[in-house]
């Protein structure tokens, strides 16, 4: 009984008796939620137009913030910076496209995969050749990010949020809204989902491959610097970012591999739910640091009921 | 010449067959027998033997395993390392707990709780497929690692949170532990190693294996013919996971010698699926070759500058290092997506023709 107890009754007693501190942990499951939302959503773009399960994603977003830290560390001034990153991740972009994509259309799913796992080494491995392993900090405040907090005082408590993650919060539906409606009013945009939809029929009524190609990875990768920015101003710039990439992967269970809605609506889920996880019942009963794998085992749990995940396409098979 | 296969005939069913339809291959492997058992021994130093022969057995070993279930079952799997993770902790327990067995029973016992572990986790794969299951097996990479860590039991309440792995006497001679030779630890892995290949040869090549191979190839159209789904894939995951298992055993007492929960973290299980792909999936000898390639490489790069008299720090190697093994997994998949067991398979064909390429 008082195993079940402490399950089942105990931890939401315990939000109901300190409502203020439930409020602080699902803001701060909120931000992190959006930041696996963004990842997300660089790996869904790539994913529907070309099929690829790109596990360079997470690297992205380190690579990016790297760049743009070392840049302004090499004298280049915070605003110029943002610019020049985004040439570099044009540049990358064009790169794997050429080097790694053309030479390899049309062979099967688990190889394109790797592909992306060669990608992700050898960036980690220029990264740290270039900008060096250590870690860094991130350029808040040349970049105009407020770094201040609001407090409340709601139900006689207190609850703290910070300005620079309401600024990601913000930032980031504002980015969201411009990819939704350049996908979908613009001609590149609609060119991006004919080729999601069907290639041969897309490349048959001229829609150029490689042109694409590398505008969605341009796209991916100004979402990882978006996303290398955020994360950075929380946490810092380093490798150890990496492992945000694999958080973005149960978001993409969750959500389904092709669907933008997905990504935002399992993003968010899966970052509260960790944190209200972590916080009622492992901490207290599984000995804390559940968030390594509690997004997982959730999103797998959710998969056996609905295999192609909440909002994914119907999986038709034929013989 | 070298491959003249002139005169050999088969004149049943059963020799079409055989474990060596073509007599060179037989010759070709007793020659490597030979070498892998007497020459290598007599020859390699502590160096080779801990830096490159051990760690080659075993990582093939390992990609052995996987390579059963991604290559042969076709079920993707990031799981590896922390499955691997369950056969020397499952190893650890046993030994610590009876002192007594034998080294060889605990390391095939423990086999058995990786691949317990592995029919639960694989339990999922009859309802998820392709990525999505990859991504299940994340689920088990990372809740197991962490069970590693916090789950006290398992590595006996010490206070560094690692298993050492103590002095084990086999038959009065030291096989595992501070005190072991290199040369009984390689006689050792290479002899487990070589009974699970040939087993595994036999599986795959049986009707067990063709069963796993109609699933790979396309599930539905197996159901059709009458397959059981549920019997061949969890029997993959059951097989494949019991071999990591012993791969994962074998990695920490005859090689590391001790092993943190980190140890079996995501890198490991990536570098046994680039053994598995580079080496060529669906393969059993293309793990040996990935392996070579992938454990030889970064004693390579860690070597070659300073024997070139290049000043590169040791940073700038690791780093380099990194780079270039990821460059060369994109290099070979262009190259030959079907992996070096290919280019042996290509070699093969050759020397057959040869000298008359038509």
């Amino acid at each position: 009984m008082d195993f079940l107890n402490s399950i089942l009754i105990k931890p939401f007693a315990d939000m109901f008796a300190a409502p203020d501190f439930l409020l602080q942990v699902l803001w701060e499951g909120l931000v992190s939620g959006v930041l696996y939302a963004l990842i997300a959503l660089g790996f869904v773009l790539i994913y529907k137009s070309s099929r690829i399960f790109n596990f360079a994603q997470g690297i992205m977003v380190v690579f990016a913030a790297l760049t743009l830290v070392g840049l302004h560390e090499k004298g280049v001034p915070a605003l110029l910076a943002v610019p020049l990153t985004l040439v570099v991740m044009f540049c990358l972009a064009v790169a794997i496209e050429r080097v790694v994509l053309r030479p390899l259309v049309n062979q099967p799913d688990i190889i394109l995969f790797m592909a992306t796992i060669g990608i992700t080494l050898f960036l980690i491995g220029f990264g740290e050749l270039i900008f060096g392993g250590e870690n860094k900090v991130m350029i808040t405040e040349q970049l105009f990010i407020p770094t201040g907090s609001f407090e409340f005082e709601p139900f006689g408590g207190f609850v703290s949020i910070e300005q620079k993650d309401l600024t990601a919060v913000i930032g980031a539906v504002v980015l969201v809204a411009v990819l939704l409606v350049f996908l979908n009013k613009s001609r590149l945009g609609r060119a991006i989902r004919a080729l999601g939809d069907d290639h041969q029929a897309a490349l048959s009524v001229g829609i150029s491959l490689s042109t694409i190609w590398v505008l969605v990875w341009f796209i991916a990768g100004v979402i990882a610097l978006a996303t290398g920015i955020v994360w950075g101003a929380r946490a810092g710039v380093s490798f150890a970012l990496e492992v945000i990439a694999y958080k973005a992967l149960p978001v993409l269970m969750l959500g389904g591999l092709e669907s933008v809605l997905g990504a935002i609506i399992g993003g968010l889920a899966i970052g509260i739910l960790e944190k209200l996880f972590e916080i009622y019942w492992g901490q207290p009963l599984l000995g804390g640091n559940t968030e390594t794998w509690f997004a997982f085992v959730f999103a797998l749990i959710v998969l056996l009921f609905r295999p192609q995940g909440l909002f994914g396409e119907r999986i038709i098979e034929r013989v | 010449m070298l491959y003249r296969t002139a005169g050999q005939f088969k004149t049943s069913y059963y020799a079409d067959h055989a474990l060596f339809p073509v007599k060179q291959d037989a010759w070709l492997l007793a020659v490597i027998l030979v070498f892998a058992f007497a020459i290598i021994p007599a020859t390699a130093s502590d160096f080779a033997f801990n830096a490159l022969l051990i760690p080659v057995l075993i990582y093939a070993l390992a990609a052995l395993g996987l390579n059963i279930l991604t290559g042969y079952a076709g079920q993707l799997s990031l799981g590896t390392g922390a499955f691997m993770g369950v056969g020397a902790y499952a190893c650890y327990k046993l030994i610590t707990i009876f002192p007594e067995l034998n080294l060889l029973v605990a390391i095939a016992l423990s086999g058995f709780f990786s691949a317990a572990v592995g029919v639960a986790f694989g339990l999922p794969s009859l309802r998820i497929k392709g990525f999505y299951l990859a991504i299940a097996t994340l689920a088990a990479q990372f809740f197991l690692v962490w069970l590693f860590e916090k789950w006290a039991w398992l590595y006996n309440y010490s206070s560094s949170g690692a298993i050492q792995v103590p002095n084990i006497n086999m038959f009065g001679i030291t096989v595992a532990g501070p005190n072991a030779t290199a040369l009984t630890q390689y006689y050792f892995v290479l002899g487990v190693v070589a009974v699970v290949t040939w087993m595994a040869i036999n599986i795959t090549r049986g009707r067990i294996g063709r069963i796993w191979k109609a699933v790979r190839d396309m599930d539905i159209a197996a159901e059709l013919v009458g397959i059981n789904l549920m019997k061949a894939k969890l029997s993959a995951f059951a097989v494949s996971s019991y071999i990591v298992g012993i791969a994962g055993a074998l990695f920490v007492f005859l090689w590391r010698g001790a092993a943190e929960p980190n140890l079996f973290d995501i890198p490991l299980s990536f570098r046994v699926l680039f053994i598995a792909i580079i080496g060529g999936l669906g393969s059993i000898l293309g793990n040996y070759l990935g392996a070579i390639l992938i454990v030889a490489l970064p004693v390579i790069i860690g070597t070659l500058p300073a024997a070139l008299g290049l000043p590169i720090s040791s940073a700038t190697v690791e780093h380099l290092n990194v780079m270039i093994i990821g460059g060369l997994i994109i290099l070979f998949l262009i190259v030959e997506p079907h992996g070096l067991a290919r280019f042996w398979a290509i070699i093969r064909e050759k020397l057959i023709m040869w000298p008359f390429p038509h």
